[in-house]
């Protein structure tokens, strides 16, 4: 259940994050979805592809500060209500969401969003417990 | 455990008779040799004949960086060039460089020096020294060179650079003491990370690290990263180059070496004498050089005489360590401000990469300091308000270090240059 999602470290100059897309695409390894937070010195960028492990050490041998995050994709039906169910639940159960953003695919059935919370574990138990649809690793890396 | 027990602990009497003695010879050859100090000792209605303690060391001019480039290259040798059979120079980066020129002598009482040095240091003649100061012009290499083969240690001549060689060459050969700058004893350790081996893997166990300031932070995290013991060793070529004082295994300040030289700290601004404890300018006088005697030379390095006796046993005067340059001093808004200030901050803070850069600048008539730190993996976090938090803790710090307001800026690893001698710290932008 658990996404192997790649963060890097990058300041806000132009050019750096041509620099991650070339040296990832070099590699043959393919962005399946990504988000960046910024501020007005630097940026996070945020990845998920399709082999977390060969992104993590090209981008560490070509010079990057890059860490591995666990995440979760959660799929919710694509209509007005579907993200506010999930939420709901959440919210219930306590958990905080550091950050959220939706994958740029689409799932078999409604539309993917990536969840990155407090307590892993427990986000999963509680939405699974929901009937809430969880996208295995293997099949968002296989998008 | 000394390399010269007689006189690293002479008592304090034979020391300053010893001394005394010394002083006058000085004072008499440079003045009847070096028409330099002809001058200066006439200007000041002097003569050698006037020093009859060493309380009249005061009344003596002092000796500055200009007044070796005004000579250049050899007009302060007091000995004919038959008698030079070694030449040093300064890089010049901040101008002409300065000369500095050794008799046969010179260059046996600096081996000498070094001996006493690299035991000090914890060196013994079983050790195998990995020399990573830079052999040339420059008096670090040849100056270590020969005080590690007076010891009779197997010396490495490995100079600066290549630094993935250094490595494979410190395993393969078992290298047991370091001897650079301490920034490149960082980068060393951080190339020996990358390159994926573990530092217990060397046989390393001590660093004798000098010719730049560091701060005692900079200390644990060398020794922390290569796990050895780092020792503070200090001198410059004008004096005679490295082996002028280092510290002993207390680490508590530098012994100076008080029957080769007499040091004494200054107020930069009034020329006057401080007490110990007090922070200022050092000033040495050499006493046995023949080729270039100095005498009260100002050596614009920062730091005071320490009060007390070290428990090591060996006597005469122990300076701190050096914690910037007079002219390194950045005045910021008024207010002084030393690199090494800034890098003790970053360390206290943890995690840090000691790789960061200063940034002074003029927005109309308002300076401003700008403090780029680079981005560790033990420091980085995906979520931007550890990061913000990071800086923000970073800023709080160093305003109340320096007393001045402070824009941190993180970086990408890498992106601040690095070196392999002494490092640079300090952009300074303004056009004054």
């Amino acid at each position: 259940m658990k996404i192997k999602q790649l963060s890097v470290f990058l300041e806000n100059k132009s050019g750096r994050l041509a620099a991650v897309t070339r040296l990832l695409a070099s590699k043959g390894i393919n962005i399946r979805a990504l988000s960046i937070a910024d501020t007005s010195d630097f940026g996070i960028l945020r990845l998920i592809v399709n082999d977390p492990q060969a992104a993590y050490r090209t981008l560490r041998e070509g010079g990057f500060t890059v860490s591995l995050t666990e995440v979760l994709g959660v799929e919710m039906p694509d209509r007005p209500g579907g993200l506010s169910s999930v939420l709901t639940h959440l919210e219930e159960a306590g958990i905080n969401i550091e950050y959220l953003y939706a994958f740029l695919g689409k799932g078999e059935n409604g539309a993917l969003v990536i969840f990155r919370v407090e307590d892993l574990d427990k986000a999963i138990e509680i939405l699974s417990a929901k009937g809430v649809k969880l996208v295995s690793a293997e099949n968002v890396y296989a998008l | 455990m000394y390399w010269n027990p007689k006189y690293e602990c002479l008592s304090a009497e034979e020391l300053q008779q010893l001394q005394l003695e010394r002083l006058k010879a000085t004072v008499e050859r440079a003045f009847l040799n070096v028409p330099h100090y002809r001058r200066a000792f006439q200007a000041k209605g002097l003569e050698p004949g006037d020093i009859r303690t060493l309380e009249d060391l005061r009344k003596l001019p002092f000796t500055t960086k200009d007044d070796l480039r005004e000579n250049y290259p050899f007009g302060m040798f007091a000995v004919p060039m038959s008698e030079i059979v070694r030449i040093h120079s300064s890089s010049g980066t901040t101008g002409k460089p300065t000369v500095v020129g050794y008799t046969r002598r010179d260059i046996d009482v600096w081996a000498e020096l070094m001996a006493r040095a690299l035991v000090c240091g914890g060196a013994t003649r079983n050790d195998i020294i990995h020399n990573a100061y830079g052999y040339g012009l420059f008096t670090g290499g040849l100056g270590v060179h020969y005080g590690a083969e007076r010891l009779g240690a197997s010396v490495i001549p490995i100079s600066g650079g290549n630094t993935k060689r250094q490595v494979m060459i410190m395993r393969d050969f078992g290298s047991t003491i370091l001897t650079c700058t301490p920034s490149y004893a960082l980068h060393i350790a951080e190339v020996i990370g990358e390159m994926g081996i573990d530092p217990a893997e060397l046989k390393l166990k001590a660093g004798i690290f000098g010719a730049e300031p560091w701060s005692e932070s900079m200390r644990r995290e060398i020794e922390r990263r290569l796990g050895i013991s780092a020792v503070d060793i200090y001198g410059l070529s004008e004096v005679i180059g490295p082996g002028v004082a280092i510290e002993c295994q207390e680490k508590n300040g530098l012994h100076i070496f008080g029957d080769h030289f007499l040091a004494e700290v200054i107020d930069p601004a009034t020329g006057e004498p401080l007490g110990p404890g007090q922070v200022g300018e050092l000033v040495l006088t050499s006493l046995t050089k023949e080729a270039l005697p100095v005498i009260r030379y100002r050596t614009r390095d920062v730091t005071a005489l320490l009060p007390g006796d070290c428990p090591c046993g060996r006597t005469g005067v122990r300076i701190a360590r050096i914690t910037g340059r007079t002219d390194d001093m950045l005045i910021i808004r008024g207010v002084n401000v030393f690199p090494s200030q800034v890098e003790s901050v970053l360390l206290e803070i943890g995690g840090t990469e000691p790789h960061y850069q200063l940034i002074v600048d003029r927005e109309g008539s308002l300076d401003t300091l700008e403090v780029q730190v680079e981005v560790s993996e033990s420091l980085f976090s995906d979520e931007v308000r550890r990061l913000e938090d990071l800086e923000h803790r970073l800023r709080q710090e160093l305003e109340s270090t320096l007393g001045i307001s402070v824009k941190v800026t993180l970086v990408e690893p890498k992106t601040i240059a690095r070196s392999e001698g002494k490092a640079k710290r300090v952009i300074d932008r303004r056009k004054l």
